[in-house]
């Protein structure tokens, strides 16, 4: 009674503390300064349909590469401590899959996965971008592993895709130094002709690789998950 | 209008959600509360203009995590006896 009491007493306090903020809330009308700019000189300066794959792949390249390093470091734990002995993924015990769920993703898995390489290759056009099209694509994979889970993942492959990407990644981005305005700058390859497939400079290259990365490392937290479920 | 009461629907739909998901005795349903939550989280976020951060919550907050939450809890079951 005393515990929830407490619970309510803070639940007050809280609300005593939003009021102001809710009270004093109506909805902005025109955008802030930088809001504006970026609205404004966004489509010239970086040449990309979609806005938000300008801010976060032009303007705020260097924090989307810290979000996929820190996404590299929860799939690198995960697996650090969920460590697969060789040979022991073939002596589980296996549920039978029922047969409606194993046809319906011998269809859908390779739309699932052709839908999220078409999200990170059109970030720059349509809404969604490398994040959203790698977690489609490591959602495809659930389905599959969750069809069939006998089925071997390659943890080379993986492993392979995931370093490849990453590499090539900061490259692009040192390349940008090198070359054109500064880090991850995407006037390194020409702007193109605004809102065709081969415009807004590098930001298609780098949210392929973007793509590619955050998809096999997701894949990776599952697979390691999924073939850890039998041992103790 | 109509998008204000949807919305509102919706944000009322996210707390019992939320309430059954904290609540429930069962914790298989409180998992697959949690991911309603999140699948109701994603609609709330196409009305209100965001369609990127939409797709990212549906495809990781409410697949994903919630398939990582079954294979913690079927591991922790089986340490557990």
């Amino acid at each position: 009674m005393v515990k929830n009491s407490l619970i309510f007493i803070v639940l007050i306090g809280f609300a005593v503390l939003l009021a102001d903020l809710f009270v004093g809330f109506n909805g902005n009308t025109d955008l802030n300064t930088l809001a504006n700019h970026y609205a404004v000189s966004g489509p010239e300066e970086v040449g990309s349909a979609n806005l938000v794959t300008a801010v976060v792949v032009t303007y705020r390249g260097l924090d989307t590469l810290g979000e996929v390093t820190i996404l590299f470091l929860a799939a690198a734990i995960v697996s650090f401590l969920l460590k697969v002995e060789a040979g022991a993924s073939r002596n589980r015990k296996l549920r039978s899959t029922s047969e409606i769920l194993d046809t319906a993703s011998k269809i859908l898995v390779p739309v699932i996965f052709l839908f999220g390489i078409y999200v990170f290759i059109n970030g720059h056009l349509s809404p969604g971008g490398g994040f959203q099209g790698g977690a489609i694509i490591a959602s495809g994979l659930v389905l599959m592993l969750l069809a069939q889970p006998a089925k071997e993942v390659g943890h080379k492959l993986i492993t392979l895709v995931e370093s490849i990407s990453g590499i090539s990644f900061v490259l692009i981005g040192v390349a940008g130094v090198l070359f054109a305005a500064g880090f991850l700058d995407n006037k390194l390859l020409s702007l193109g002709k605004f809102g065709t497939i081969f415009s807004a400079g590098v930001i298609p290259v780098i949210y392929i690789f973007v793509g590619l990365k955050v998809g096999a490392e997701l894949s990776g937290i599952i697979t390691n998950l999924q073939e850890n479920q039998n041992e103790a | 209008m109509i998008n204000l009461i949807i919305a509102i629907v919706i944000g009322v739909l996210i707390l019992i959600m939320a309430i059954i998901a904290v609540h429930h005795k069962n914790i298989v349903v409180g998992i697959i509360a949690a991911g309603v939550v999140s699948l109701f989280a994603s609609i709330l976020y196409l009305l209100l203009a965001a369609p990127d951060v939409a797709m990212t919550e549906a495809a990781i907050g409410s697949g994903l995590s919630t398939v990582i939450f079954f294979y913690v809890l079927n591991k922790i079951k089986r340490q557990n006896g």
